[in-house]
């Protein structure tokens, strides 16, 4: 009886748990695409992409800018510090929580970074030094939430306080400039003849592994329970608890390895920069159809919100539209973005 | 005089709703029973306003009317208590009442007394005395139920629509809840009941009308057909009987295999009792007998003061429901809902959630054989109704999500299950299906520990029982002594 496998055996070669509709698998594929709710950013960055392409390309002078392989990596690059932000954030969002903190770690990881290469820790190192800050902040906000159950908006608020203000300290309030040959994270590898930033490499790598954890590996399932229903995954024997330090570790280390990639991109530590990186992050994830609620969500949107953040600050920078006014058409983007995403999903009711 | 005449509602897929006609006289308690599923819900959502039926028409006093919103129904004389209350927590009771209705000064400021006064009119109209002033979270489910019907009734109400009300009621709320109704009934007041338990029905309605699949098979007066030819009515074929026969008692184990030696928590006395090897295990008592907070502390959800409990003779420490189901204890929460199911998860993720970390394959992934091999498996076993596992949880009817958390709690292998109401809120079929489930358990030499507040039930499937009356254990029935009139008169005080 204790053999976990025995239902293995046990289950019927044809039991009443019947296969998939087959009838036409290329149009229930399509539906099924469709009926997702990143489905709408995913949407909105085709058309934008066509969009500003027709005007700035085949406008005027007939030089393409926009659709070229060149501005296309370029823009990667810009997102890349947001966009693994967002994988982070997708984690916590995903469990009903939120992390205002991330913003403010970037700076104090990207400060605490430079100021040891500054004192003599070799580059690695330093690095290394900048993830375990990385993931001590996150250890802070999820013991506060998990253990004492306090709003996590709360508790990350403070952490982002926190985190800026030992940013300051530490420097004194001034920018730490490092040597600028420790700028090579920032630059392009040669792959297969074309030059790919780093950054997007990085970028590409945390949404494999966030993509791995929350989709194959059994605490990515727990990490949608506890967002879809916390009691009954308690009583369901969920460690809650251990789940939520988990993603507020997981947003920690993110947050980290964005703070590496921001001293690499400025070629010093920052204590005052990456302010309101946070926002962006939640936008991301938010245009990628997760639910602020948590429980429903996938990262693969999480990727699509960031490009599509990126894309639009490209465009209208291409599009020579003011940088007040990008603040608005952003704003306004991910308001209309979500909004059809809820009108989609209660017209289906 | 309320008529809806050849109702028909569709829904993508199916039809919800098909030509029904109905009517409700002033003064008339109109049963409304089928089996889960069978549209009864989606009917008073028609009536009230939620939906819009496709063809057919709502008359009142022979004029059609077409309301499209739960305002436009309130309008009409149309109100409906819902089986979860829409009451907000925080609000005392006549708060409630008036909530979006309160009355006002000149100035537009609320008159406090004034809407205190009403309400405690109405209530006492009812017959009904509670606290006012506290928060309705602190009142008690029947408490809360008289709000919901002063609520409804305080405005011109000519017509009320109860959905299974008497869910989560002890017997004597119960009869209290009848006496509102009676009451309401006298003011020319017409109900539409909806209810599970037929007994009720018996007792309370004039007439009753069986719907079937969306279809109206009966109505007649409620004298003229037996509960038997109602129940064969509403799953269109025989149910001889709904619990199973029991074992006799020489044959039972009289191993242990839980011993809560002593187990106490804030607002209970000490506890003391032992679950054996294959038997089921009845709790009863009335609401507020803190039963379901008793398991809560033993499984290590809630805290307890003292608690020492053996498994198999050994001494063993629960500190969280996760330790609880590693040592074999499993607690199946009694809402479904708020406790049980994953809303935004498919069947099969809802079966397989507590047994994910035994399903690795390589890499430490999820194996997605081995789930759909194991889902595949309960599916079958809780014959689950459903052409596909991976639907999501929410497409299914109360009495198959009920299977699927059943499958979840059974795959992990536990010696001793508590399931807490089993069976509320879920259809006569499933119902005896559950029944034998649990039968089949105890049989493999599983402890059941079934708490319910349905009394034929715990007489009907428990081999022994015990009986419990604000957080301490008063009777330990067994044999010939579980019958209802033996549990009522300890769970009502009697020593």
């Amino acid at each position: 009886m204790s053999n976990p496998d025995k239902h293995t055996q046990e289950a019927p070669a044809s039991g009443s748990v019947s296969k998939e509709p087959s009838a036409h698998p290329f149009m229930e594929m399509a539906k099924v695409v469709v009926a997702r709710p990143e489905f709408v950013s995913f949407l909105a960055l085709i058309l934008l992409t066509l969009f500003t392409a027709c005007y700035v390309d085949f406008g005027h002078d007939g030089a393409a800018r926009f659709l070229t392989l060149d501005n296309l990596t370029n823009i990667t690059r810009q997102v890349a510090v947001a966009a693994i932000l967002a994988v982070g954030m997708t984690f916590v969002i995903l469990t009903g929580g939120i992390d205002l903190s991330v913003g403010a770690v970037v700076a104090l990881t990207s400060t605490l970074m430079a100021g040891a290469i500054i004192g003599g820790v070799p580059f690695w190192g330093a690095c290394g030094i900048a993830l375990l800050v990385g993931v001590a902040c996150g250890v802070f906000s999820g013991f506060f939430v998990a253990r004492f159950a306090l709003p996590a908006i709360i508790v990350t608020l403070a952490m982002m306080e926190i985190a800026r203000g030992l940013g300051l300290l530490y420097s004194g309030g001034n920018p730490l400039p490092i040597s600028f040959e420790y700028g090579f994270l920032a630059r392009n590898l040669s792959v297969g003849g074309f030059p790919v930033p780093i950054p997007t490499l990085i970028m590409l790598a945390m949404f494999l592994i966030g993509y791995i954890v929350l989709n194959r590996l059994p605490i990515g399932r727990y990490i949608y329970a506890l967002g879809g229903n916390e009691e009954a995954a308690i009583l369901s024997g969920i460690r809650t608890r251990h789940i939520k330090m988990f993603v507020y570790v997981v947003s920690g280390f993110m947050a980290a390895v964005a703070g590496i990639i921001q001293t690499a991109r400025v070629t010093s530590g920052q204590p005052n920069s990456a302010i309101g990186f946070e926002l962006d992050a939640i936008a991301a994830v938010v245009l990628g159809g997760t639910s602020i609620a948590g429980g429903r969500g996938h990262i693969v949107g999480t990727l699509i919100g960031a490009l599509l953040l990126g894309v639009l600050n490209n465009a209208l920078n291409m599009l020579e539209i003011s940088p007040y006014a990008q603040r608005v058409v952003k704003g306004g983007v991910i308001l209309i973005a979500v909004l059809i995403g809820v009108l989609r999903k209660t017209g289906k009711k | 005089m309320l008529e809806m005449k050849h109702i028909t509602k569709r829904f993508p897929g199916v039809v919800a709703l098909s030509d029904i006609s109905l009517s409700l006289g002033n003064g008339e308690v109109h049963a409304l029973v089928g089996e889960n599923g069978a549209g009864k819900s989606t009917l008073m959502k028609v009536l009230n306003g939620v939906y819009q039926a496709d063809e057919g028409q709502i008359f009142i006093d022979g004029k059609p009317e077409r309301p499209r919103n739960t305002r436009e129904a309130q309008r009409l004389g149309i109100s409906i208590i819902f089986q979860e209350f829409s009451l907000v927590p925080y609000l005392n009771a006549y708060e409630n009442i008036f909530l979006g209705r309160e009355l006002l000064t000149g100035l537009g400021t609320v008159r406090y007394s004034a809407m205190r006064g009403k309400a405690r009119a109405a209530l006492e109209a009812m017959n009904v005395l509670l606290p006012l002033d506290k928060p309705v979270a602190e009142l008690t489910v029947a408490e809360q139920q008289f709000v919901e019907i002063a609520k409804a009734t305080i405005f011109e109400c000519s017509y009320l629509v109860l959905d299974e009300p008497t869910a989560t009621l002890t017997p004597l709320e119960v009869k209290k809840l009848f006496e509102v109704i009676r009451r309401l009934q006298s003011r020319g007041v017409g109900c539409f009941y909806i209810s599970h338990h037929l007994e009720e029905i018996y007792e309370i309605a004039d007439t009753v009308s069986v719907l079937r699949d969306g279809r109206h098979v009966f109505t007649g007066p409620i004298g003229a057909c037996s509960q038997n030819e109602l129940i064969s009515r509403m799953v269109g074929r025989e149910v001889t009987q709904a619990f199973p026969p029991k074992r006799p008692a020489e044959t039972m184990s009289k191993e242990i295999i839980l011993d809560v030696r002593a187990l106490k928590f804030e607002e209970s006395e000490m506890l003391a009792f032992q679950v054996r090897k294959g038997e089921i295990l009845g709790i009863a008592g009335l609401v507020g007998a803190k039963r379901s907070e008793s398991f809560l502390a033993l499984i290590g959800r809630n805290h307890a003061t003292h608690k020492e409990v053996y498994l198999n003779g050994k001494p063993c420490g629960i500190s969280s429901p996760a330790a609880a189901l590693k040592q074999g204890i499993g607690y199946l929460p009694e809402d479904r809902k708020k406790s049980g199911l994953f809303l935004p998860f498919s069947i099969r993720a809802n079966i397989v959630i507590s047994k994910l970390d035994t399903l690795k394959g390589m890499f430490g992934f999820v194996s997605a054989r081995k789930e759909s091999d194991l889902s595949a498996y309960y599916v079958e076993r809780m014959r689950i109704r459903t052409t596909t596992d991976r639907k999501m949880i929410s497409e299914l009817s109360g009495g198959n999500q009920q299977k699927a958390i059943i499958a979840r709690w059974l795959a992990t292998k536990c010696q001793v299950l508590i399931f807490d109401e089993p069976t509320r809120g879920i259809d006569v079929g499933a119902k005896a299906e559950i029944y034998l489930m649990l039968q089949e358990l105890a049989g493999e030499g599983l402890g059941i520990v079934v708490i319910s507040s349905d009394l034929p039930e715990v007489v009907g499937i428990a081999d022994r029982v015990l009986v419990m009356r604000y957080g301490s254990i008063r009777a330990e029935l067994a044999g010939d002594d579980i019958n209802s009139e033996k549990i009522m008169y300890y769970a009502a005080g009697g020593e």
